[in-house]
C-alpha cells in the first residue's frame, strides 16, 4: 500500500476523500503500528504495517479488518471513536497513517500527543459528537463511495448532503489554515528571545550569584561534571 | 490568588505567544534516544541546522538495547543501524552519549533524576511518552513526537497549548504490599484512559508527600495512561534530599541557592485548580489489569467485571477486552495463571522496586512454568542491587539477571512474549501486543505483585505472602538494610524497610 496522494504541504482548509471506519475506544499507538516496525531510521514504508497485528488478529477471527477491505482502498478520511491514539507518543503511527493516505481524521477525542504529532504533519484531528461520530462510520460503511469534505473554514463535514459541525482548538485550526502547522520555522523566527529566557533560567547558568555569565560557558560548567 | 507549579514553570520559560495562539516555550532539558530521534537529525542535517542547545541535550541507548548479549554489532541488524545511527548523529551535533557499556546508560527516565539531570522547575522534552516521568522532581516533562525532537533540537523550543491543572490528593497512609505503583493504577482507574487529555496532574495529599522520590517516579510515570501529557509533585525535602551530590547537581553554595530556587518552583497554597480530586489511600489494596488498557484494572481481591457492569459506552470494548486477555468476566483475579514475570521499566525498573520484589522471592523458587525476567532500569540501578546481594537473590529464585534497557515492556529488543503467553508485569502498558507477541497478553501490577506471581505462578495477594513469612519464625528474614547514600536519602511508608 502506497500512499495515494501526495503528502500534506501549506495551507490545509479542505480535505476531501472518502470515508474509512474504524470503530472503537482507546484504539492505542501500538495498535496502529506495532513497535517493532520501529525499529528503523526513516519513516517511508510504514505505510504496509499499519495496524499490522490487528488485521492479523482479524484474519484468524475470520474477520476482515476496515484497512484491508477492497471498498475502503483509497480512503482519505479515518472515522474513529474515543481517545484515538493513546499511548506511546510514536509519531510513526500518524506517519504511518498519512503515508497509507489518510490526510484528516474525524473522532470523538483524540490522545494529546497523538494530536500534536498529526498537527506537526499538516493532518487535522477534528471532534465531533458521539452520534454525529457513530452516523459518519455508517456512512461510510453503507455507502463506502461517499465523499467527505472536512472543510476547516467553516468548521464541518459534509457528507451524504448533511453538515456535521466539528472542533478543532483555535491554535490548531489557524495552524493548519496558514500553513504554519510545521512550526520549527516559527520556532526559529526569535532566537535573541530564546537566548534571554535562557539566561533568566538559574538552571541554565548554573545556580551562579546574580546569574550574569553567559549560558554557553556555564553549560560547558554543566557538563564538564562527572560520575 | 496564588500559582500552581505549572503556571509559574510555564510563565518562566514562554519565549512568546505564537501567531497561531500557542506558547513558545523553552525546554531545558531535552533527552534522547534512538528511537525517535533518527528522522529529527536527518532533518536538521538537510537544512543546514545545528543543534541550538547541545550542552542542555543528552543522549543514551534504552528501547532496543539488548539485555543480554551487547556485544556489537548487535545480532538483529536494524537495532545495530538504529544504534550506529545515533552515535553518529551525537558525534555530528555534539551532544553526550551514553551508550551500552557505559555505567551512565540506562532508560532515559531513570538516568535523569540518577543523575541529576532532572530538577525542580525544569521543563524537560523526550520523544518517548513516559517524560511524565520526571514530574515526580517538581520538573514539567513533556513526551514529544519526532517532529517535535527537530523542534527542540533546532530551537531549545516546543510550540504548545496550555494545559490546565487538576489536584489529585491521596490522603490517609496505604496499608503494607501497598504501593506507589497501586495508586496510579487506581487513579487510572477512577479517572479514566483520558480522563487526564488537557490536564496536568498535581499529586498530592499525605501518601504523596510521604513517598520516596523512587515511588513519586511510578506514580508520575504513568500520568499519561490517564490521558495528562504532565504529571508532577511539588518538590520539598525529600527532592532535595535525593539531589545532594549527584553528579549534575550543583555543588556548595550554589547547592543551596539552587534549594532556594526550588522551594520557589512549588504550587503556592492559595493556587487555584482547575480540578480537584481525592483518593483514599488508605482505602487501596494491590491493583492489578485484567483488560488491554491500563484503566481497565480491579483489586486484587475483587472479580473481572463483564459488559453488563460497565457504562454502556464501554461495554464493546469490555466485552473484546475479555475475548482478547481469554477472561471470564465475573472470576476472580486472583489464581489468573500467568506464563512470563517481568520485573523492570521506567516505571519499576529501580532499586526500591527491585529491592521490594527480592523480599518476595528471598528463599523461593519460581513456579516451574513460570519464566523470569529481572531487568534493572539503568546500569546504576544494576550495580547498586549487586552491590546489595539482589541478583543473587533473583538467580537463585531462578530469574534471568539483566542488563539495562526497556526490554519486555515494549519488546523492541529480543525480550519478548511468545505466542498468547499470559505476563505478569511491572511495566506500564497492558496493550494487545504491547510485550512483542501480537496475540501476548499483560497483567500490569506492582513488582512485589509480580514476585509474588512468579513464585506462586498464579496471581495472589501479596499481602498474604508478606503477612505469611513475617509472621513464620524459620522465614523471617533480616530488617532490609538502610538504603544505598547515592539512591536515597528518604523513604516513604510502603518503601524498603522490614515490615
Amino acid at each position: 500500500m502506497t500512499a495515494t496522494r501526495p503528502l500534506p504541504s501549506g495551507p490545509v482548509r479542505r480535505v476531501e476523500g472518502r470515508g474509512l471506519p474504524m470503530p472503537g475506544h482507546d484504539i492505542d499507538t501500538d495498535r496502529i503500528i506495532p513497535a517493532r516496525f520501529l525499529r528503523a531510521v526513516r519513516f517511508e514504508g510504514l505505510e504496509a504495517h499499519v495496524f499490522e497485528d490487528d488485521r492479523e488478529m482479524e484474519r484468524t477471527a475470520g474477520r476482515v479488518h476496515p484497512f484491508e477491505r477492497p471498498e475502503f482502498q483509497g480512503a482519505t478520511v479515518l472515522l474513529v471513536n474515543r481517545n484515538f491514539g493513546c499511548g506511546s507518543s510514536r509519531e510513526h503511527a500518524p506517519q504511518a497513517l498519512m503515508r497509507w493516505g489518510i490526510h484528516a481524521l474525524v473522532g470523538e477525542s483524540f490522545s494529546e500527543i497523538f494530536f500534536g504529532n498529526a498537527l506537526t504533519l499538516g493532518i487535522p484531528c477534528v471532534s465531533v459528537a458521539p452520534e454525529d461520530a457513530a452516523w459518519l462510520q455508517g456512512l461510510a460503511t453503507s455507502d463506502p463511495d461517499a465523499t467527505l469534505t472536512l472543510d476547516l473554514e467553516t468548521m464541518q463535514v459534509m457528507a451524504g448532503g448533511v453538515s456535521v459541525p466539528v472542533s478543532l482548538p483555535p491554535a490548531a485550526r489557524d495552524a493548519l489554515l496558514t500553513g504554519a502547522w510545521d512550526a520549527t520555522g516559527l520556532l526559529l523566527e526569535d532566537p535573541a528571545a530564546v537566548e534571554t529566557v535562557a539566561r533568566g533560567l538559574p538552571y541554565v547558568t548554573g545556580f551562579s550569584i546574580g546569574s550574569q555569565s553567559s549560558v554557553r560557558s556555564c553549560q560547558s560548567g554543566v557538563v564538564s561534571s562527572e560520575l | 490568588m496564588g500559582r500552581t507549579l505549572l503556571r509559574k514553570v510555564w510563565d518562566r520559560h514562554t519565549v512568546r505567544r505564537l501567531p497561531t495562539g500557542q506558547t513558545q516555550l523553552f525546554i531545558g532539558l531535552h533527552l534522547v534516544h534512538e528511537v525517535t530521534s533518527p528522522q529529527a537529525f536527518d532533518a536538521l542535517r538537510a537544512r543546514g541546522w545545528p543543534v541550538r542547545f547541545p550542552h542542555r541535550t543528552f543522549a543514551t541507548v534504552d528501547h532496543i538495547a539488548p539485555t543480554r548479549d551487547t556485544a556489537r554489532p548487535f545480532a538483529d541488524l536494524l537495532a545495530e543501524e538504529m544504534m550506529a545511527a545515533l552515535e553518529r548523529n551525537c558525534r555530528d551535533f555534539g551532544i553526550p552519549l551514553w551508550p551500552l557499556g557505559d555505567a551512565r546508560q540506562g532508560i532515559v527516565h531513570v538516568i535523569g533524576p540518577e543523575l541529576g539531570l532532572t530538577q525542580p522547575g525544569m521543563t524537560i522534552a523526550c520523544g518517548d511518552s513516559h517524560t511524565s516521568t520526571h514530574g515526580a522532581f517538581g520538573a514539567v516533562g513533556f513526551g514529544i513526537g519526532t517532529s517535535q525532537v527537530r523542534d527542540v533540537l533546532a530551537s531549545q523550543c516546543l510550540a504548545l497549548d496550555p494545559l490546565r491543572v487538576r489536584r489529585i490528593r491521596v490522603t490517609g497512609a496505604l496499608a503494607p504490599g501497598v504501593y506507589a505503583k497501586d495508586v496510579i493504577l487506581a487513579i487510572i482507574g477512577r479517572l479514566g484512559v483520558k480522563g487526564g487529555v488537557g490536564f496536568a496532574y498535581e499529586y498530592a495529599g499525605p501518601v504523596v508527600e510521604r513517598m520516596s522520590m523512587e515511588e513519586r517516579l511510578t506514580v508520575c510515570n504513568m500520568s499519561i495512561e490517564g490521558g495528562a501529557r504532565v504529571g508532577y509533585v511539588n518538590p520539598d525535602q525529600t527532592t532535595f534530599d535525593y539531589l545532594r551530590g549527584r553528579p549534575f547537581t550543583p555543588a556548595r553554595e550554589a547547592f543551596d541557592r539552587a534549594v532556594a530556587w526550588w522551594r520557589d518552583q512549588a504550587s503556592d497554597a492559595d493556587a487555584a485548580y482547575d480540578d480537584e480530586v481525592e483518593i483514599d489511600g488508605g482505602a487501596l489494596e494491590p491493583v492489578v489489569t485484567w483488560g488491554v488498557h491500563p484503566g481497565q484494572s480491579v483489586g486484587v481481591s475483587e472479580r473481572i467485571p463483564g459488559p453488563a457492569e460497565v457504562p454502556a459506552a464501554d461495554r464493546d470494548a469490555t466485552r473484546e477486552a475479555l475475548e482478547f486477555m481469554g477472561l471470564a468476566a465475573g472470576a476472580p483475579i486472583l489464581g489468573t495463571r500467568i506464563d512470563v514475570a517481568f520485573i523492570g521499566s521506567c516505571t519499576n525498573g529501580r532499586l526500591s522496586d527491585l529491592r521490594e520484589a527480592a523480599r518476595v522471592v528471598a528463599g523461593q523458587r519460581l513456579a516451574p512454568h513460570v519464566r523470569g525476567l529481572v531487568v534493572p532500569g539503568s546500569q546504576a540501578v544494576r550495580a547498586a542491587a549487586e552491590r546489595e546481594g539482589l541478583h543473587d537473590t533473583f538467580l537463585a529464585a531462578g530469574f534471568e539477571w539483566r542488563g539495562a534497557g526497556c526490554s519486555m515492556c515494549l519488546g523492541m529488543n529480543p525480550d519478548k512474549l511468545q505466542g498468547r503467553e499470559v505476563s505478569a508485569s511491572s511495566s506500564n502498558r497492558n496493550f494487545r501486543g504491547r510485550q512483542g507477541s501480537p496475540t501476548g497478553r499483560t497483567l500490569l501490577m506492582s513488582p512485589a505483585m509480580v514476585a509474588a506471581a512468579a513464585v506462586a505462578g498464579e496471581v495472589v495477594d501479596v499481602r498474604q505472602v508478606m503477612t505469611a513469612a513475617d509472621s513464620a519464625p524459620t522465614a523471617r528474614r533480616p530488617p532490609f538494610t538502610p538504603p544505598h547514600g547515592a539512591t536515597q536519602a528518604r523513604r516513604g511508608p510502603t518503601g524498603g524497610e522490614a515490615r
